[in-house]
């Protein structure tokens, strides 16, 4: 084995680490956000490791091109996933934990819907 | 190959709690986020196959996974926002 | 001209995806060289229009500079940011105090925006849950330091607006 593909599994070991941990946090977290929170981050840095490292073992040009290339689509699309998804489910009514200290959305949140109404 | 099936049940325990969570999430919220982070980490799957087996396609399927879980996500969280789809 | 530039780079993402050179030879592959080169033609001519005419204004190397100072800080943010939840994940009392917060940003192209957006949700503690249209975001922070809006905007933001400033504005 050579230099380069050890280097390449350290790479996808960590990813490895960090997908576990992100989707321990689903499990662990109590409400939507901080779940959303911790998995998007996690998630997305294992995944990316894991092409990465991927793109390091094989060298071969056809795989480790299509592997950078998923890497940034991934970087690029996850979080704009994660702002959605937090939006949709604010307006749909999910409120946030009961020990949260602040909640500035909630005047905005009536605003969008007293919007929406009228354009109906 | 020891190696590869311990990074494969690293992968697999996080396709598990995501399951966890798609069955017991309390809200629909939960549910999507949770169908969210599984599609992630398949492509991490993927990868692995690819790895394996040496062959190109696999990353195909991975990119064509990511897109594909990328517009299921914002489709999803369009019907949660209670929008329909050509708004 | 954006037709031009949206063929030329739609051209050499096909060319990196499909990679069509003969596994074994070595030889380039002329057939689906040429489908793909009409196939860009015709995204081209279809989409060019869509794309906004101006990125804004200023010097291109500067700007492409920037960038490249960009990638390796948003990269050490990102390390840290889960590093941060991983410490919050195995700490058996997770050591939580969530909230959201509201924050200005002074950036105003929606390019730049957009990506100040993203670059929050990565980065420690916090993410992107709306935008307005005149400047104010509202974030998840997962350990609310400070529920006033200038001190949540100097810990939040300010460390990521100067240098998209010098990208996209």
């Amino acid at each position: 084995m050579s230099s380069n593909a050890i280097i390449g599994y350290i790479f996808i070991t960590i990813g490895a680490i960090f997908d576990f941990f992100g989707c321990m946090g689903l499990v662990r977290f109590p409400d939507v956000y901080n779940r959303l929170q911790a998995a998007t981050k996690c998630v997305t840095l294992g995944t990316i490791f894991i092409l990465i490292g991927t793109a390091i073992v094989t060298a071969t040009p056809a795989i480790a091109i299509k592997a950078i290339l998923c890497a940034v689509f991934i970087v690029l699309t996850s979080p704009t996933g994660a702002h959605a998804l937090a939006r949709g489910s604010f307006l749909s009514g999910v409120n946030l934990w009961d020990k949260s200290v602040t909640n500035k959305f909630k005047e905005r949140a009536e605003e969008i819907k007293a919007q929406r109404g009228e354009a109906r | 190959m020891m190696f590869m099936y311990f990074i494969a049940s690293l992968l697999a325990a996080a396709c598990f709690m995501c399951l966890y969570r798609i069955g017991h999430g309390p809200t629909a919220s939960d549910r999507t986020v949770a169908i969210d982070i599984l599609g992630t980490v398949v492509v991490g799957f993927v990868c692995l196959s690819a790895i394996v087996l040496r062959k190109d396609f696999y990353m195909n399927l991975a990119i064509a996974w990511a897109l594909v879980s990328f517009i299921g996500t914002l489709a999803l969280s369009k019907h949660l926002e209670g929008r329909r789809f050509d708004e | 001209m954006r037709k031009i530039t949206l063929t030329v780079f739609s051209f050499i993402v096909w060319f990196l995806l499909v990679w069509p050179f003969d596994p074994l030879t070595g030889d380039l592959d002329v057939q689906s060289t040429v489908a793909g080169i009409i196939v860009a033609i015709f995204v081209g001519l279809f989409l060019g229009d869509r794309i906004p005419r101006k990125l804004g204004a200023g010097n291109v190397f500067k700007r492409v500079f920037w960038l490249i100072v960009y990638v390796p800080m948003f990269s050490w943010y990102v390390i840290l940011a889960n590093l941060d939840v991983l410490y919050r994940v195995i700490h058996p009392d997770m050591p939580i105090r969530p909230g959201i917060v509201k924050v200005k940003t002074t950036l105003t192209n929606p390019a730049g925006r957009a990506m100040l957006a993203n670059s929050i949700t990565l980065t420690p503690g916090t993410m992107t849950v709306d935008i307005t249209d005149d400047g104010y975001l509202y974030i998840h922070w997962i350990n609310v330091k400070s529920e006033d809006i200038e001190e949540a905007t100097r810990h939040i933001v300010s460390k990521f607006e100067g240098v998209l400033r010098r990208i996209f504005e």
